[in-house]
């Protein structure tokens, strides 16, 4: 491919440091990820891969090696930048959902547009409205999380992801506390996603959820061991709850 | 924009929580109360004392003699008889700072009027006498120069002695006798009340100086020297030019002390300011201290928050907050805190000093910087006391906030 990748990574490397043992997480890391990619990011506990999820997503630094986002040296970056950056141009989705339990629906999903500096209210509840609308639930938008079901609290989540227009989409095991049905519906909203141009990066162990990919990056032992393209690529249809 | 976005988490945040928040406050509301409580009765209690020294009338300077020296045993302070009306009289005709001046005699005497008796204390001074100590009169007139020169033997009386005297009859015109001696009544003062040290101060007559000293007490000299500057600027050289002739007077060398000593009444009033400004300070630093628990509270209960939000910080993170704005979350938490409890706090303050002044009847005053004062105090509290528990929050590790259970 002759286009630059928007997330590039070279020989990257992260250990932490428990008292005195060092733990090396990461042992050099190379990774390309273009525009408009679904990738999967596989492999056992331990493998690294949340490691690797925390740097991408710029939680966290790495000890050695190259990151760039979007072409921004990620290395060189403060604390408060990693925040803008984050802010600007990552949408997390976890495996708990992560909301707030106190805000409703429309004010999780305003949430990083209360960071970003100078939106005003109004379009503030816009775009969040808007977002909610690609994730289907623009009818709860004043409920609170509780009220929802798990598979509608991911789908807040992920309308919170996407409501800042980000880079890429990082999903740390989002269908980790799901049923196998919901988890396929939610999986279904990612791809609809994707298919809109969103750049998804999914974290998970199982097989068939990773088959909604296109790519699969299956880690051990802190480095990639092969990466591959998914063959019959699952779809899920959507309008089943939807 | 952002901000408003904040407070509006931060007001919702104690909502959430309402009896803790409100115990939180309740600490800052009682420290706010009490040291707005206290500083009304230090505040008060001033007043009270200037209102006590203003009575002693204006720009007042007081000449008491030294000691007197019996074969080289001395006295105590006032007992010597070096000051005479010659004093006074060149006192007014060579000190231009001056500009009233009189020599006061004093002697306990009984009093009688008709079936009545009263055991009261005689001045004999000039008319001028009242002019000094700002006296005016309830009723009657004064006496004069005239009856100074003819030592004629008329007086006006203290509330307090017509009170006792004649209980509800108008006394002038009456005639009243000084140790047997009859007098008569010209007039009667208007209450001044209490001095700064407790007496009464309208237990008491004066007639003219020359009836008292010679008729009634039968001595040459002065008990003391009243005398009046003509501003308040004056005061301090109005004192030094009395030192210096009555030094000249006296005939005292260089290196002997002053056979006398003047108190005036800014001395008077600064050493009765000092008092009650101790009293006001250790009133309100008592106060303060309650507050400072109440900031204690402010900060506990902050540090529990941040722990049990632990995760609400790491998602705040993740989506974008910068360490300033989790700072800010807190903080503001933290004021909205205090701040509410000041307000409610103040309210109850001047709630107390009312109750205070109805039911003990203590003169107690509020002036505005010191419900500003308290105010202030309690944002400060809830900054200083914030600031540590925030700053945890800020610093917080986003992953392993988030991984917090």
């Amino acid at each position: 491919m002759a286009e630059t990748p928007i997330i590039s990574i070279r020989n990257l490397t992260k250990v932490y440091r428990l008292g005195e043992v060092e733990v090396p997480a990461l042992r050099g890391v190379d990774l390309d990820i273009y525009r408009g990619e679904f990738i999967a990011i596989m492999g056992p506990s331990g493998s690294g891969k949340s490691t690797l999820m925390n740097l991408i997503g710029c939680m966290d630094v790495p000890t050695s090696g190259e990151y760039y986002l979007d072409g921004v040296d990620v290395r060189r970056l403060s604390k408060n930048d990693l925040a803008r950056i984050r802010n600007k141009k990552i949408g997390f989705v976890f495996q708990a959902f992560n909301l707030l339990a106190r805000a409703t629906v429309l004010e999780n999903v305003e949430l990083p547009l209360i960071y970003a500096d100078g939106i005003p209210g109004r379009e503030r509840r816009a775009r969040a409205l808007r977002a909610l609308e690609l994730v289907g639930l623009a009818d709860r938008a004043h409920f609170y999380p509780t009220q929802l079901s798990g598979g509608q609290q991911q789908r807040v989540a992920i309308a919170r992801a996407i409501v800042n227009d980000p880079v890429v989409i990082l999903a740390d095991e989002p269908t980790g506390n799901l049923d196998t049905r919901t988890s396929v519906e939610i999986m279904g909203v990612f791809q609809d996603l994707n298919e809109r141009g969103i750049t998804i990066v999914l974290v998970t162990h199982e097989l068939d959820i990773a088959q909604f990919a296109m790519r699969v990056v299956e880690m051990r032992d802190g480095q990639i061991h092969r990466i591959r393209p998914v063959e019959n690529r699952r779809r899920a249809e959507l309008g089943v709850g939807y | 924009m952002r901000y408003i976005s904040i407070l509006r988490v931060a007001y919702r945040a104690l909502g959430q929580n309402k009896l803790r928040s409100f115990l939180t406050m309740l600490g800052i509301i009682i420290g706010v109360a009490a040291v707005i409580a206290m500083l009304a009765i230090g505040h008060g209690a001033r007043d009270a004392v200037q209102a006590q020294i203003a009575s002693l009338g204006t720009n007042v300077l007081i000449v008491f003699p030294g000691a007197a020296n019996q074969g080289g045993v001395r006295m105590e302070a006032g007992t010597a008889q070096r000051l005479t009306e010659d004093d006074a009289t060149a006192i007014r005709r060579y000190c231009p700072a001056v500009q009233y001046v009189t020599p006061v005699v004093r002697t306990g005497a009984q009093v009688v009027a008709g079936a009545q008796n009263w055991r009261t204390v005689v001045y004999g001074a000039y008319p001028e006498y009242f002019i000094i100590r700002d006296w005016s009169l309830e009723r009657g007139q004064l006496f004069t120069e005239t009856d100074l020169r003819g030592a004629t033997k008329v007086c006006v009386i203290g509330r307090t002695v017509a009170t006792q005297l004649f209980g509800d009859a108008d006394p002038v015109g009456q005639t009243i006798r000084i140790r047997n001696i009859p007098f008569k009544v010209l007039g009667v003062l208007a209450p001044k009340g209490q001095n700064a040290f407790g007496q009464d101060q309208d237990d008491l007559i004066v007639a003219p100086f020359s009836t008292v000293q010679k008729r009634l007490m039968g001595v040459t000299h002065a008990n003391t020297i009243l005398a009046s500057a003509r501003s308040v600027s004056e005061i301090r050289e109005a004192e030094a030019q009395i030192t210096q002739l009555l030094r000249d007077r006296h005939r005292l060398t260089p290196n002997e002390e002053n056979d006398f000593t003047i108190r005036t009444q800014v001395d008077i009033a600064n050493a009765a300011d000092a008092t009650s400004r101790t009293m006001a300070m250790l009133l309100a630093s008592i106060a303060g201290i309650s507050l400072i628990v109440g900031g204690i509270g402010v900060m506990n209960i902050m540090l529990v928050s941040v722990t049990e939000r632990t995760r609400e910080i790491g998602i705040r993170m993740a989506v974008g907050a910068r360490e300033v704005d989790i700072m800010a979350q807190f903080l503001i938490e933290a004021v909205v805190l205090s701040v509410s409890g000041g307000l409610i706090g103040i309210v109850l303050g001047v709630f107390v000093s009312r109750t205070l002044t109805r039911l003990q009847g203590w003169p107690v005053s509020l002036p505005p910087e010191a419900i500003a004062l308290a105010f202030l105090f309690a944002v400060a509290v809830g900054v200083f006391f914030g600031w540590y528990p925030a700053r945890k929050a800020a610093r917080l590790n986003p992953i392993e906030a988030l991984r917090y259970e």
